[in-house]
């Protein structure tokens, strides 16, 4: 009993120590590892210029991160996550649950996603439908759905090169395989008319559209672009995909295919002429601004024209800045939490 | 079996005079078994030195270069309208120039020198120029003018960082021709480089600062640095050495000389046994639910690191501690008690010392073991963009702080390819700690090991 009593006294004491101990003076940050770069960049200028130590920042995930931010409100909860894709309706739900009431959506810019093969390699310039053509598990044939048997890339659409199909794709775990699958794969789907196609066998969401071969044609890959790039290294005729920023720091390796007919580059994603984009966000807790030192200050600064303008390092790093920032900076300065999701 | 194979054998026959100078068939067979044998275990030996010779020249021909860096040596002169537009000196006024308004300066100085030198590159402009700097330089001056006010208004002589391309360009992994592919530098620039090198504003050093600096962000390859990460790694090798090592020894003393025979201890055994090869994952786990959620420690810290690889360390050490108190002869304890010393007085007169050197050993290779784990890490918040440093302890074991695997995990995802030389540099460090930590482990125990 008395063991009981003390390991219980230990415990509340080694608690109330903890609680005292950690006053908190920096910045905690985590979520999408597709973010990081651009996080770590504004982090490192943000300790360099103002008085307030350098935020830390973790990757693990866009979904990771938003789970976490959601726990709770507490110095021992993170105070920003990082995300590639939109907050969702269940992130949303669980901040709620757990008093996490107000949240603010900053948009900090865009992210192309660009498909790229060996320099010295074949030059493709391709259409969602190519893709479609290529890797989906079923396409359409004489206007009926079948088993997809394309081995070249000439199979597929006589103007490419006869090489073999071979694509390294993002892994489902990360947000940028979504973007693939919706901007590429549901695109080549509907221009193919493979969807109207499964919508007449019965799916009606058109689900099939994202169904992949198996044969080895495509290959996911669960770990990052330079897994990717090093694949690509070792087998010359396949082609990756990869981020606007990873490809423009690695141009002397890879050469980047044109989709429907735009060469990317971060003019042509903020025009929107290129079509594989998504806006990329930070979401912050509303209830740590002013209780965590500098919170309010890194905010702004990271939209700030100096930073995400577009002649600020983040751009110069291949983020594609925001055409609507001075709308961004108004919202952060004036805390402005986000509406329901539409 | 023995027999049958003694029966064919003198079924055989042996030879009529049994000549030891004729080698029977039996014989020869058996001879060559052996043979075989020795071969095949000189071509495993021969397959892991292989292999470990084509993992070291690969970690250090990637590596080794990260210990030097290619510095531009250069006065900047520190100009006042700039740096202090007030002219006032208010070190609060001083403190609010950025970065931003820095790098002009930079700009000026680099145009100046060059000037100054006779060096001029077609194609490349003054901005064109400055990218050869590193774009760490601004914060370096801006630091140096915060700390030291007086000098606004005099030209300093400065150290600064050359970017991570020119750095390539000196280690042969960037060339004429890539660069002519690459968008972040041109082969007019590393002409530039080397003119300027000619000149001796450009040259290399040893890069000291890759074991002080912090880590740094994707655009900068060339500052980061394992500063923070030896720390952190060192703290927390400090409270799983303060922590692990008196539990374990305790435990394993009760167990082995207190604890009576019976179905628990027997069951505590096992469970220890069991632990020691349970993934270092769900120690992570474990250590996320109960220090950071339910005790409500600080993430990303030293403290939640240690305790978390404590656990892990633990049934490491009390099964080589259990094995050392074993191994000491009962005689020595029996002795002890004949002459009329304590139980306690025995053990820790006695059986301990000598035990000492076995549990030494073992409580480094836990140690070791601790030092190059990741994975539960991963789950604390410790696999993090981190430059701050941590504080001093004991406050410091709750700063935020990476660790040396870490730092090399985060690199190896960094899309600079300088970051995959930065990570190949600190596996090295990482190696030379473990390699003399186990040696150290040896030593103790070649030196004060005793035999019975």
């Amino acid at each position: 009993m008395n063991a009981l009593k003390f390991a219980a006294a230990a415990l509340v004491a080694s608690t109330a120590f903890a609680g005292t101990a950690i006053a908190r003076d920096q910045i905690q940050i985590a979520g999408s590892s597709t973010v990081l770069p651009y996080a770590s960049i504004v982090a490192e200028a943000f300790g360099e210029n103002f008085s307030f130590p350098t935020p830390v920042v973790e990757s693990g995930g866009s979904g990771a991160g938003r789970k976490k931010l959601c726990e709770g409100v507490g110095e021992n909860t993170i105070d920003i996550a990082n995300s590639s894709s939109r907050i969702k309706q269940s992130d949303i739900d669980l901040c709620a649950s757990n008093g996490v009431a107000e949240i603010q959506e900053v948009r900090i810019g865009y992210d192309g996603i660009v498909f790229a093969s060996d320099i010295n390699g074949e030059s493709f310039a391709f259409t969602p439908a190519d893709w479609y053509n290529a890797l989906a598990a079923k396409v359409v044939k004489d206007g009926a759905l079948v088993d997809n048997t394309a081995k070249t890339w000439a199979d597929v659409n006589p103007d490419l090169p006869a090489q073999d199909i071979l694509a390294f794709i993002p892994g489902t775990k990360h947000g940028t395989r979504e973007v693939f699958d919706v901007k590429v794969l549901e695109a080549g789907c509907e221009a193919t008319g493979a969807e109207e196609a499964f919508k007449a066998a019965g799916d009606e969401k058109a689900k099939g559209c994202t169904a992949l071969r198996t044969d080895g044609a495509s290959v996911d890959i669960d770990g990052d672009y330079t897994e990717t790039l090093a694949r690509i290294d070792a087998n010359k005729n396949a082609i990756g995909v990869f981020g606007l920023s990873f490809y423009e720091n690695n141009t002397d390796k890879l050469q980047v295919a044109t989709m429907s007919g735009v060469n990317p580059s971060t003019e042509t994603i903020a025009s929107g002429e290129y079509p594989v984009s998504r806006p990329l966000y930070f979401y912050v807790k509303n209830a740590h601004l002013g209780v965590i030192p500098g919170l309010q200050e890194y905010i702004e600064f990271f939209v700030s024209d100096e930073i995400a303008g577009p002649d600020g390092p983040l751009a110069a790093y291949g983020l594609v800045s925001d055409p609507e920032l001075a709308k961004t900076q108004e919202m952060v300065a004036s805390r402005t939490p986000m509406g329901p999701l539409n | 079996m023995t027999d049958t194979t003694a029966d064919t054998a003198t079924a055989a026959g042996h030879p009529k005079a049994g000549s030891l100078y004729q080698v029977s068939e039996r014989t020869r067979r058996r001879h060559a078994a052996e043979q075989r044998f020795r071969m095949m275990g000189l071509a495993a030996v021969t397959f892991s030195i292989l292999a470990l010779l084509g993992l070291m020249t690969s970690i250090l021909s990637n590596g080794l270069s990260s210990f030097h860096q290619t510095y531009v040596t250069m006065e900047v002169f520190l100009d006042p309208a700039k740096l202090d537009k007030k002219g006032n000196r208010n070190p609060e006024d001083i403190a609010k120039i950025t970065t931003f308004t820095i790098q002009p300066l930079i700009q000026a100085a680099l145009a100046e020198t060059m000037e100054a030198r006779g060096i001029a590159v077609e194609g490349v402009n003054a901005k064109k120029a400055v990218e050869l700097i590193s774009k760490e330089a601004p914060a370096q001056l801006r630091h140096f003018v915060l700390d030291n006010p007086e000098v606004i208004g005099q030209s300093v002589t400065f150290d600064l960082l050359a970017s991570g391309r020119i750095d390539g360009y000196y280690k042969g992994r960037v060339s004429m021709e890539s660069a002519a592919l690459d968008r972040n530098i041109s082969p007019e620039q590393l002409v530039l480089a080397d003119q300027l090198k000619a000149a001796g504003i450009l040259e290399s050093r040893f890069n000291w600062s890759f074991f002080t600096a912090p880590d740094a962000s994707d655009t900068r390859p060339e500052a980061a640095g394992l500063g923070v990460a030896i720390l952190g790694s060192a703290y927390m090798m400090l409270i799983v050495l303060v922590l692990a090592l008196p539990i374990g020894v305790a435990a394993s003393i009760y167990l082995e000389e207190f604890a009576p025979q019976n179905r628990w201890t027997d069951m505590i055994e096992v469970n220890i046994a069991n632990l020691a090869a349970v993934p270092s994952i769900v120690f992570g786990i474990l250590g996320l639910a109960i220090f950071i959620n339910f005790v409500g420690l600080p993430q990303s810290a030293p403290i939640v690191g240690g305790l978390v690889l404590t656990l892990m360390t633990l049934p490491t050490i009390i099964i080589a501690t259990r094995a050392a108190l074993k191994a000491v002869p009962p005689s020595i304890n029996d002795a002890a008690l004949g002459i009329g010393a304590s139980k306690m007085q025995a053990i820790f007169h006695h059986v301990l010392p000598l035990a000492a050197p076995g549990i030494l050993t073992g409580t480094i290779i836990g140690l070791a073991q601790a030092l190059g784990e990741t994975a539960p890490l991963l789950l604390i918040g410790m696999v993090a963009f981190v430059r701050e440093y941590p504080g001093a302890p004991p406050e410091g074991f709750f700063d935020p702080a990476s660790a040396l695997p870490v730092q090399v995990y985060n690199w190896t995802q960094r899309g600079d390819p300088a970051f995959f030389e930065r990570a190949s540099g600190a596996i090295i460090v990482l190696l030379v700690f473990l390699v003399i930590m186990n040696a150290v482990a040896i030593l103790l125990r070649r030196r004060f090991e005793r035999r019975w």
